[in-house]
């Protein structure tokens, strides 16, 4: 490349840089999951932190395993993830400091109305999947390393089925978000795994319903970190830090329990403060 | 289905009359981040595609394939491409582009260079077989003769430019990757239905998508009586 | 009037041939054009009347032998030669921009060029259709339009590639009296035809093009009161070789 070659990339890459600069608040990015997003709980809980502290939060949402990456690659401030094994390694590697667990809430398995499983009324997960396993009744998974993809697989593994070998045809790996999977479950139709927030936000179910729910295997923990910025110096710590100390508050706390849909809430407070 | 497509056109219309701020949001940076990438990538284009059309050098017909087959570039590949370079891991992460507007702009006239140039260079090398001679008569600089070919080519030019952003506005897989999706901030028309469609709202996810095919058809129209415009007032 | 001393002429060829993939299109051609006279090519299609006056007018390069000019300006030659083509190539811009194009590239500031391009396609009778798209012109305009074009310039010498060709009689009318007008001015005319009527009414001497080789050169009347050459002669006479 010629010398004025470099020089236009360079000012490209300046202009490009100056295209989002325009009256621009402080903000964060946090990495966070589908099922955050897509079921409207940031769409509830942000604007009342920005009013508090005129912060805006800029959610990335991924499946848990990319929003690790982008948390590892210090591409975002802030990670806020449901996969409390994975969560832990990536503090134990240094990439994220001062985790806090902030919200839980639960998986559901859904299926078709017509019962193809012949599983109505248990409420026994594990006994469910062995079931489905045994009849081959159609099962989506998300097969992308997400965090729900991760605890269905987890599942599987307390229902005492290796899931690799005992996949076969039944077993569809959608390699997609929860959205996506929610579509392609209902129209196969299939049962999956799906936390619950994304399904109350789901409109597109057609004849799929709950089939098993409140089993305490499906309970499922939201945690917050903050990217290590020993690791990634440009990581806005401070910023970082409120989001999270508003997000564990009794402000913060309660703006998440009080996200519901149809009148039923989503997402439940579990802060624990620490015992020192 | 046939009662969520009839829903769909309804949604499309809704959101076309009631003219929603938030849409209008969504739109307008659709719009920005696609002008912005296609100027930037015609910009660089039609040098391109000229020096290619004209310029006699090793390696020219590989030159010409190359770029041809350039415009079938996938979205995904060119948006994982950019993440990687504007990661903060990445060559170019001081610059804090990712997730934001410019790294879709970023991304955008990457896939869009390749389609300008190529269509600029078949424009150009047609116009160049038919003014070669006379140019070269009137002793005409190679810089002047490209800019004369270029200024006179315009309006076909302007075709391949706004082939380029239907491109840009109409993918989404690079822009999903090194944007973000992020509400109000990086989510443009087509970020906007995908995520419509994994919350399963289909008919709103179609409805926005009839919004974008309205829009670019609009931009397309005018383009095109432009077109005819300058025809009848330049041949 | 053009009263400026000869900048470029003479122009000199010295066994000058060009091939074209081995096959020979001129074959060693050898001769000096002068200032002040009307230098026709005559010869039958194919004869590589275009190929030599491209050569002449620098759009070829030799492949073997030399094209020079003698003149004291010889060593830019662009300037003060022009151009006009069978089929003429105008821009896609309106018939006043393409007489002003060259001028431009000659460094004249907008409005006298304007002024000149203006002034050039009155002469040619083009005045009211200056605004107009060049190539929405008829041919026939076009060609003067060309002839504009080259005029402008006030060349030393101008090359005319059988200018009237494709045209009507009304038109190839038209186009021999400004070529005698620019003749007038001042200008070295050196144009190809394949018309012997044309060459008559046109031209001081005759250069006649065989397959490729100049096989003779005569003053008009003297080269139709009686060709030196067979060739010519079955020409004159209308028989093909």
């Amino acid at each position: 490349m010629s010398r004025a070659g470099i020089g236009l990339a360079l000012a490209l890459l300046a202009a490009f840089a100056a295209v989002p600069t325009r009256a621009q608040a402080p903000f964060i990015v946090v990495a966070s999951t589908t099922s955050t997003q897509d079921s409207g709980l940031f769409g509830h809980i942000l604007p009342l932190f920005k009013a508090r502290t005129g912060v805006e939060v800029r959610v990335v949402a991924l499946g848990t395993g990319q929003a690790l990456d982008v948390g590892r690659r210090g591409d975002a401030d802030v990670v806020l993830v449901h996969d409390t094994e994975a969560e832990l390694a990536f503090i134990a590697q240094g990439f994220g400091i001062e985790r806090r667990e902030v919200m839980y809430n639960d998986f559901i398995l859904i299926g078709p109305g017509t019962d193809p499983a012949g599983i109505a009324g248990t409420k026994d997960v594990a006994a469910t999947l062995r079931r489905i396993a045994e009849r081959g009744a159609p099962f989506a998974s998300r097969g992308d390393r997400s965090g729900t993809h991760a605890a269905e697989r987890r599942l599987w593994q307390r229902a005492g089925i290796e899931i690799d070998r005992a996949k076969g045809a039944w077993y569809r790996e959608t390699g997609q978000g929860m959205g996506p999977t929610l579509n392609i479950a209902a129209a196969m139709p299939a049962y999956t795994v799906t936390d619950r927030g994304t399904w109350l936000g789901f409109r597109n179910r057609q004849d799929l319903v709950v089939a098993v729910e409140g089993d305490r295997l499906l309970f499922n923990q939201y945690g917050v970190m903050l990217v290590n910025p020993t690791r990634h110096p440009h990581v806005k710590h401070t910023l970082g830090i409120s989001f999270m100390d508003w997000l564990v508050s009794p402000e913060g706390q309660r703006a998440i329990a009080d996200y519901k849909i149809g009148g039923e809430p989503l997402f439940f407070s579990n802060y624990a403060k620490p015992a020192d | 289905m046939s009662t969520d497509f009839f829903a769909a056109c309804a949604a499309a219309f809704r959101l076309i009359v009631e003219a929603d701020a938030g849409l209008i949001a969504i739109v307008g940076l659709s719009l920005i981040v696609s002008v912005a990438a296609v100027l930037t990538a015609t910009a660089i284009a039609l040098p391109l595609g000229a020096v290619v059309a004209l310029a006699r050098f090793r390696g020219r017909h590989g030159a010409i394939v190359l770029l041809n087959a350039l415009m079938g570039l996938p979205p995904v590949v060119v948006g994982l491409a950019v993440y990687l370079l504007l990661s903060r891991a990445g060559p170019l992460g001081a610059f804090g582009l990712l997730f934001t507007p410019g790294a879709m702009v970023f991304a955008q006239a990457i896939l869009v260079v390749p389609i300008i140039a190529a269509l600029a260079r078949q424009t150009i090398a047609d116009a160049w077989l038919e003014y070669e001679e006379q140019l070269r008569s009137l002793g005409a600089p190679p810089r002047l003769a490209v800019w004369t070919l270029l200024w006179d080519t315009r309006f076909s030019l302007l075709t391949a430019v706004l082939a380029g952003f239907g491109r840009a506005a109409a993918e989404v897989g690079a822009v999903m990757i090194v944007g973000g999706n992020i509400d109000g901030v990086t989510r443009v028309m087509t970020t906007a239905i995908a995520l419509e469609t994994s919350k399963g709202d289909l008919p709103l996810a179609l409805g926005l998508g009839l919004v974008l095919v309205v829009l670019v058809l609009a931009v397309n129209a005018a383009a095109y009586s432009l077109k005819q415009a300058a025809h009848r007032r330049f041949g | 009037m053009r009263d400026r001393a000869p900048a470029l002429l003479p122009l000199v060829l010295d066994r000058a041939s060009v091939a074209v993939a081995g096959v020979p299109i001129l074959d060693r051609i050898s001769f000096t054009l002068e200032a002040g006279s009307r230098s026709v090519v005559l010869g039958a299609n194919g004869a590589g009347k275009s190929v030599l006056l491209r050569l002449c007018h620098g759009l070829l390069a030799p492949t073997a032998g030399t094209v020079r000019w003698l003149g004291p300006h010889a060593d830019d030659p662009g300037r003060s030669q022009a151009m006009v083509f069978q089929r003429p190539i105008m821009l896609r811009r309106s018939a006043i921009a393409n007489v002003a194009y060259g001028l431009k590239l000659a460094g004249i500031a907008k409005a006298e060029r304007l002024a000149r391009a203006h002034a050039a396609l009155a002469r040619v009778g083009l005045a009211h259709l200056a605004e107009r798209p060049a190539r929405l012109l008829s041919g026939g305009e076009q060609q003067l339009a060309a002839l504009a074009r080259a005029w402008v310039l006030e060349p030393e010498v101008l090359f005319l590639d059988e200018p009237t060709a494709s045209l009507d009689p009304a038109a190839t009318r038209a186009v021999e009296a400004i070529v005698g007008a620019i003749h007038a001015s001042g200008t070295k005319i050196v144009m190809t035809t394949h018309n012997l009527g044309q060459a008559r009414r046109v031209a001081d001497e005759i250069l006649f093009l065989d397959r490729g080789r100049l096989i003779e050169r005569a003053g008009v009347d003297r080269f139709f009161a009686g060709p030196a050459t067979p060739e010519a002669r079955a020409f004159i006479e209308g028989e093909l070789p």
